[in-house]
């Protein structure tokens, strides 16, 4: 059984002009001890789609669908059951470790907080837990970090201790947005370490958001690729970087710098700008960029279905000879 | 080879800061300490590391927008931190640079046309409004942006539009080099790839020597002729593209390069890791000798004791480690 499965998720937003759709029917699971990789560019809806799926979402956001995670529809449970579940069951790491963190909070209370209010522990058994979740995630000397402020520890130690709280349940699911982003490299690998550990011994599954194709190729199993709004494409790692099918998907992955690349000269690149979500083009928005554009693609909107390679991706193209 | 656009010599860049505690003494900031290069016509020089190195105030003390604390910066063999203002005013027609942030660069107040303007109005009064509108269209043309959205304000471009605003506005004087201050972090990937090779496309065509400062060694590999590693402020190597990223010589440039994820799910997962322990030590704390010493996994003895110096390693590969031979 998937540990979250997604149904056919809306996200709209209100605002002075009516409403924006910013997650359209979007439909996928993930497994126990599976990460799967959410890639696309800045108002794709890839944070919007999960921040929902949490109950995270501002307030002028409207959701339709269904998120289950085990028996419990997230998008229709009351406030309470998604309080019991945030921080035990499920868990969140966000991209700025600064903000995410309560800065006038020592990181010990912090961190016990979640042992307290999900596990009933005592102040002392919850120190101890949380000083070993510290020292695992590598946090060096952690009895004394455990009495910091977080505006004593750098960014990497800050992003630790979040992946640290978000650990101390033993959560069957984390989701993580961005969670390298502001990161410097070396700190960013020794965090995916992190992750990458947390789910090969506690199998926990993982939801990774990110810009960064690099992230994802080093630790997803599968991968899932939005464009405005929209999954154009899903599968599994190896067939998204290797055989990608979506029209999108080989524009990203060709217009990405590689460091193991030395042509040099001009870059391939993606012509035109991401669609402004108020204002979708009709039928595929991703026709005015796309190079492969039929007559179709301008009035019908193509939906996601199976490839010859297994993956699932939102073309024409599929099924029609090319 | 041409003879150097650009000597910089020994350039140090240090800041005064109030210490710790309310009677403390001031520290001293060591964010440029020390570093040498010279720079052809036509070449970019890439300029990489981890934040708090000293990229950026690195970029901003050649072009004399942060003061030099010591060292030489000559520019076609005049001393520019010699210069008084007027002359220095001057010679800002060939030295101009593109921030990061894109939309934060540009006033909010002014159309697209007038802030690509702006420079022609300083070093070129003597042009009509006319012949000014006409050389501003000609600029927008080069850099991809509608002529027709000159009286535009940049909150109606999207990020990418406003990369090309500020690129217009630091090439419509012809300027014979350009730092470029991240200019691609801000942006979408697909975004990206798109800026690059503008700003590849315009060097060549005006010939231009651009320093490029970023953090991402994948887009300063495909941009640069030249590479340079800065870590708190020193240079760790120096040296020709291919040579620094086939054959790095220096452990940070190797724990850098190993840490950049490659996407390719089987390259990125067989690929072995030099791994750097903690994070940055404090730049108001260094480590003496060899700064990097204290995340190093060659550290030994020698390295606390003497700082080692930039040395040649092979033609045109220059590496500060004392280990770099091991």
């Amino acid at each position: 059984m998937s540990v979250l499965d997604i149904k056919a998720l809306d996200v709209r937003f209100a605002n002075t002009d009516g409403e924006v759709a910013a997650v359209s029917s979007l439909s996928l699971s993930v497994e126990k001890g599976e990460c799967l990789g959410i890639v696309g560019e800045s108002g794709s809806g890839k944070s919007q789609t999960f921040l929902a799926a949490m109950g995270l979402l501002a307030p002028n956001g409207r959701t339709s669908g269904e998120v289950m995670f085990g028996d419990t529809n997230l998008l229709t449970a009351d406030e309470k059951t998604l309080n019991d579940l945030r921080g035990d069951k499920l868990a969140m790491i966000f991209q700025d470790p600064m903000t995410s963190l309560t800065p006038h909070m020592k990181i010990g209370r912090q961190l016990t907080e979640v042992l307290v209010r999900h596990r009933g522990l005592s102040a002392t058994f919850a120190r101890d837990r949380a000083i070993a979740m510290l020292r695992r995630v590598q946090i060096p000397e952690p009895e004394r970090r455990f009495n910091m402020y977080p505006f004593e520890l750098s960014g990497g130690l800050r992003q630790r201790v979040m992946i640290a709280m978000a650990l101390l349940c033993g959560p069957e699911l984390i989701i993580a947005d961005e969670p390298t982003t502001a990161l410097d490299v070396t700190v960013q690998a020794q965090i995916l370490d992190l992750i990458r550990k947390a789910k090969e011994e506690l199998e926990t599954a993982v939801i990774l958001i990110t810009h960064d194709l690099g992230v994802v190729a080093g630790l997803a199993d599968r991968v899932g690729v939005m464009y405005a709004g929209r999954l154009v494409e899903l599968g599994d790692v190896r067939q998204i970087f290797k055989a990608p099918r979506h029209p999108y998907t080989k524009g990203l992955l060709a217009c990405t710098p590689r460091l193991d690349d030395a042509t040099g000269g001009t870059m391939p690149t993606i012509p035109g700008q991401p669609p402004n979500l108020q204002n979708l083009p009709a039928g595929c928005a991703y026709h005015p960029r796309c190079p492969f554009i039929m007559d179709r693609c301008r009035v019908e909107r193509p939906p996601l279905r199976p490839t010859p390679t297994g993956s699932l991706s939102a073309c024409f193209l599929e099924g029609s000879p090319s | 080879m041409t003879a150097p656009l650009l000597q910089v010599r020994d350039l140090k860049v240090h800041f005064s800061v109030r210490g710790q505690g309310l009677f403390a003494a001031p520290q001293t900031l060591k964010a440029v300490d020390g570093v040498s290069f010279n720079l052809a016509s036509g070449e970019t020089l890439g300029i990489v590391g981890e934040s708090g190195c000293g990229k950026s105030t690195l970029g901003r003390a050649v072009l004399q927008l942060l003061p030099a604390t010591a060292g030489s910066v000559a520019w076609l063999g005049e001393e520019l931190t010699a210069l008084d203002k007027a002359t220095l005013k001057a010679r800002r027609q060939d030295l101009q640079i593109v921030f990061q942030d894109p939309l934060a660069s540009l006033d909010p107040r002014m159309t697209a046309g007038n802030i690509i303007a702006e420079p022609l109005r300083n070093f070129h009064s003597d042009l009509s409004a006319l012949e000014r509108k006409a050389r501003v269209k000609e600029m927008m043309d080069q850099v991809g942006l509608l002529p027709t959205m000159i009286n535009r304000y940049p909150h109606e471009f999207s990020g990418g539009q406003c990369q090309r605003i500020g690129i217009a506005r630091a090439m419509i004087l012809n300027p014979k080099l350009v730092v470029c201050d991240e200019p691609v972090s801000a942006l979408d990937v697909s975004i990206r790839a798109q800026i690059i090779n503008l700003l590849m496309d315009l060097q060549s065509r005006l010939n231009l020597s651009m320093l490029f400062i970023s953090h991402d060694l994948s887009v300063v590999r495909h941009v640069s002729r030249r590479v340079m590693v800065l870590y708190l402020g020193k240079v760790m190597e120096l040296a020709d593209r291919d040579s620094l990223y086939a054959a790095p010589h220096h452990p940070y440039t190797k724990a850098l390069i190993s840490a950049v994820p490659i996407p390719d799910p089987d390259t990125e997962r067989a690929k072995p890791r030099v791994v750097v322990n903690d994070d940055l030590p404090s730049p108001l704390n260094p480590p003496s000798g060899c700064v990097f010493r204290t995340r190093c996994p060659k550290a030994t003895g020698i390295c606390a004791k003497v700082t080692p110096i930039l040395e040649p390693a092979g033609p045109g590969h220059d590496v500060a480690c004392h280990h770099w031979r091991d």
